[in-house]
C-alpha cells in the first residue's frame, strides 16, 4: 500500500473544492444553529436557490455571471423571508420541520419536467462559467508539491478559500458586536432578550438570511466546481454532512467550519482510499475478503465516520475548537 | 401631581430628590380608598377589564386596577391566583381576550413584548432566565438600550459602536458593584447561584433604565441572608425614583417593604391598600385559609363531634370481635 500517495490524495481533498462548498454551508449553519440556534434542516435549499439561480439567469437570459450571482443572492434573502415569516414566531423546532420540507420541495421543483426548459430537470444546467473561466490566471495545472491541481480547479480553489476568508472575517466582526451578542442571548433565552426590549423576531430574521446567503456562496462553488449544476447536488445529506462539519470544528466558533471541512474531507478520503486499498485483490490484501470486499469498502468510510463522530460527541461534545467549561453550563 | 413626579432619565443611585418624590407619592397613598381598583392620585399603570381564560377556566378577570406612581406596589394571592398570569398579559408576553391598559398614558393594547419593554417597563422573571453561555458583564452590555452596534451594518465597522459600547460598560461595572456581582463579571452566567442569578436579573433589569420594575417573584429560591439584601435593593429602586410592582409570597417581605399591597384570588383583584389593613381584611383571609377557618366552635359542637368519635370508636372495636 502506497501511503504517500494516500496521503497526498487526502490532502487533496481536503483543501480542495469539496471542503470549500461544505465549509462555506457549514459558515452558513454556524450562524444559524451555532450563534443563534436556529435549527435550519435546509441548508441545501438555499445553496440550490443560490446555484440555480445564477446559473439560469446565465443560460436563460445570458445575463453576466456576476449579476447572475448578485441574482441568486437576492432570492436566497428572499426564501429566507418566505420560510422565517410563518416559523420564526414558534418553537425552534417548527423551523427545522419547515427548512427541511422546503429543501425537498426545491430539489423536486428544479428535477421536473415540467420546469426542465428552465432548470434543465435531472440533467441540471451547463455552460455558465465561462465569464469565471475567463478571469483564471493560471494556464496549466498548478502542482504544489504534496498537491496539485487542473487549471479550472485550481481557480475554484484559489478564489473559493478567498471567499472563506472573507466570510470567517465578516462573522468574526459581527459576533463581537452587539449585534453579535443578541444573537448569542437569542440562543440562550429569548424571552429574556424580549424582555429587555429586543425585538427577537427581527434578529432571528436577519440571521437566518445571513446564514442562507453564506449558503448560497456555497451553492456558487457548488455549480462552479463542476461547471454544471443538476439537482442531486442538493440532495439532504449534504445539510447533514455540512452539521457534521460544524459539530467537528466546534459550533458558535469562527474557525469551527474550516477546521471541520479540512477533517472532514481528509478522513472521509483517506478512509475510502485506505479501505479500497486494503482490500484489494492486486496488491497485498490486509483484509480479507471474507470480511470486506472490494464493492464494500467505499461504504465502510461512512460507518467509521459516522462512529467517529459519536466517539467525537461522547469525548469532546465541543468540538475541535470549543470551549468545555461553556458546554458544562446547561444551565436554563 | 403627575407633573412634578416625572421621572428624569437615568437616575443612578438614591437622590434627594428621588427620596422626596417617593415619599410624596407614598404619602398620597393615605388618601386612596381601601377597596379593590381604587382611583390613585398618579397611576404609573392603569388596567381595566383585562381577562384571559384557558379554556373554561378565567385565569384573570381584573375589572379595575391602578398602580401609583413611585411607590412599591405588592401583588400578592395564593397559588392560581393569577397573578404571574396577569404579570404576562401586562408585559405583552400574553395577550388578553379582553381589556385595555397603558402605561403612562400610552396604550399597550396588541403591543409586542419587547416594545413594552423598551417604554421603560421592564420585568424580571419567576424562573430566572439568565443568559447562562454569556459572561455576566455581557448579559448586563446585552441590556443597554439604543445600541447603534445592535445595528447588523454598523456592527461590522467597531469605531461605530466602540464609544457607546464603553460607556456602557462603565454602567454595567457600577450597577454589578451596587449588587455585588462585580467580581463575577468575567465568569458565565451559568455558573451564578440562583441567588446570584436573581440579583443578576435585576441589575440587567436596570440596565435598560425602566420606569416601572415589574419583579415576578424576586425571593422565591433565596437564602435568608440574601433575602436582606434583596429587600434593600428593591427599595433602593423606588428611592431612586422608580416605580416597582411586584408578586411575592413571602408575607414577611410584603410587610416590610410593601407601600400598597393588592390582593388576588381567583384572578379577581379581591382587596387593595397598605399592609397592614390588607392583611386585616377578611376578605383576604378568607383566600388564603379557607373561609371558615376561624368559626368558633361551641361546646355543644365540641360535645357533638366528641360523641360521634366515641361511637365511631365503638362500632371499629365490635366488629374486631
Amino acid at each position: 500500500m502506497d501511503f504517500s500517495s494516500l496521503f497526498s490524495d487526502s490532502l487533496q481533498q481536503a483543501f480542495g473544492t469539496s471542503a470549500i462548498v461544505y465549509c462555506l454551508a457549514a459558515i452558513g449553519l454556524n450562524i444559524h444553529f451555532g450563534y443563534t440556534g436556529l435549527l435550519n434542516f435546509g441548508q441545501a435549499a438555499f445553496m440550490a436557490v443560490g446555484g440555480y439561480t445564477m446559473a439560469m439567469f446565465v443560460t436563460q437570459w445570458d445575463v453576466s455571471l456576476w449579476l447572475a450571482m448578485l441574482a441568486g443572492l437576492g432570492l436566497t434573502a428572499v426564501l429566507a423571508i418566505l420560510l422565517g415569516i410563518p416559523t420564526l414566531r414558534l418553537r425552534a423546532d417548527y423551523l427545522a420541520i419547515v427548512t427541511i420540507a422546503a429543501a425537498e420541495i426545491v430539489r423536486q421543483v428544479y428535477g421536473s419536467i415540467a420546469l426542465k426548459k428552465y432548470f434543465g430537470a435531472q440533467d441540471g444546467l451547463t455552460a455558465f462559467s465561462a465569464d469565471f473561466r475567463a478571469l483564471n490566471p493560471f494556464d496549466g495545472p498548478v502542482d504544489l508539491g504534496i498537491v496539485s491541481w487542473g487549471k479550472n480547479d485550481a481557480w475554484v480553489v484559489l478564489v473559493g478559500w478567498f471567499v472563506v476568508a472573507l466570510c470567517c472575517l465578516v462573522v468574526w466582526l459581527l459576533m463581537r458586536s452587539p449585534w453579535g451578542r443578541i444573537l448569542k442571548s437569542i440562543r440562550e433565552d429569548e424571552d429574556a432578550v424580549r424582555s429587555l426590549g429586543k425585538n427577537v423576531y427581527y434578529y432571528k430574521m436577519q440571521s437566518l438570511m445571513l446564514g442562507g446567503m453564506i449558503g448560497a456562496l456555497a451553492g456558487f462553488v457548488t455549480a462552479l466546481k463542476s461547471a454544471a449544476i443538476n439537482p442531486s447536488f442538493f440532495a439532504t445529506d449534504v445539510t447533514f454532512f455540512a452539521y457534521t462539519v460544524l459539530l467537528i470544528g466546534g459550533a458558535a466558533r469562527v474557525l469551527g467550519p474550516v477546521v471541520g471541512a479540512i477533517i472532514f474531507w481528509f478522513l472521509l478520503t483517506f478512509l475510502d482510499l485506505f479501505f479500497s486499498a486494503a482490500t484489494d485483490d492486486v496488491g497485498s490484501v490486509l483484509i480479507p475478503s471474507s470480511i470486506m470486499t472490494n464493492q464494500q469498502a467505499s461504504l465502510v468510510r461512512f460507518i467509521v465516520m459516522g462512529l467517529a463522530l459519536m466517539l467525537l460527541m461522547i469525548f469532546r461534545p465541543q468540538g475541535i475548537f470549543g470551549d468545555r467549561r461553556e458546554l458544562a453550563i446547561d444551565g436554563r | 401631581m403627575a407633573a412634578e413626579t416625572s421621572l428624569p432619565t437615568n437616575i443612578e443611585t438614591s437622590s434627594e430628590e428621588g427620596l422626596a418624590r417617593s415619599a410624596a407619592a407614598r404619602a398620597a397613598l393615605a388618601d386612596v380608598a381601601r377597596e379593590p381598583g381604587a382611583a390613585k392620585p398618579d397611576p404609573i399603570l392603569v388596567a381595566d377589564g383585562i381577562t384571559r381564560a384557558f379554556g373554561g377556566l378565567k385565569a384573570v378577570d381584573v375589572a379595575h386596577l391602578e398602580v401609583q406612581r413611585g411607590v412599591i406596589t405588592a401583588l400578592i394571592g395564593p397559588n392560581g391566583a393569577g397573578k404571574t398570569t396577569f404579570f404576562n398579559l401586562l408585559t405583552g408576553f400574553d395577550r388578553p381576550d379582553d381589556g385595555t391598559w397603558s402605561f403612562n398614558g400610552t396604550k399597550l393594547n396588541r403591543m409586542p413584548a419587547y416594545r413594552v419593554a423598551r417604554l421603560g417597563m421592564v420585568r424580571t422573571f419567576q424562573l430566572t432566565k439568565v443568559l447562562s453561555r454569556l459572561t455576566v458583564l455581557e448579559n448586563m452590555r446585552v441590556a443597554a438600550r439604543g445600541q447603534t452596534g445592535e445595528r447588523w451594518w454598523a456592527a461590522l465597522f467597531a469605531p461605530l459602536w466602540r464609544g457607546q459600547e464603553n460607556e456602557n460598560t462603565d454602567r454595567a461595572h457600577d450597577l454589578l458593584a451596587r449588587f455585588l456581582l462585580d467580581k463575577k463579571a468575567a465568569d458565565f452566567a451559568g455558573s451564578l447561584s440562583g441567588g446570584q442569578r436573581k440579583l443578576l436579573e435585576m441589575a440587567r433589569a436596570l440596565m435598560v433604565d425602566p420606569e416601572l420594575v415589574m419583579l415576578d417573584e424576586p425571593m422565591a429560591g433565596v437564602n435568608p441572608a440574601l433575602k436582606q439584601s434583596l429587600l434593600g435593593h428593591v427599595k433602593s429602586l423606588r428611592d431612586e425614583g422608580r416605580t416597582v410592582l411586584f408578586v411575592e409570597h413571602d408575607m414577611d417581605m410584603v410587610r416590610d417593604i410593601s407601600d400598597w399591597v393588592v390582593v388576588m384570588a381567583q384572578g379577581q383583584v379581591i382587596a387593595e391598600g397598605p399592609p397592614d389593613s390588607v392583611m386585616a381584611d377578611p376578605r383576604v383571609i378568607d383566600a388564603y385559609l379557607g373561609a371558615h377557618h376561624d368559626t368558633k366552635l361551641t361546646f355543644e359542637a365540641e360535645e357533638k363531634i366528641l360523641d360521634a368519635a366515641q361511637q365511631e370508636l365503638a362500632e371499629e372495636q365490635e366488629n374486631e370481635q
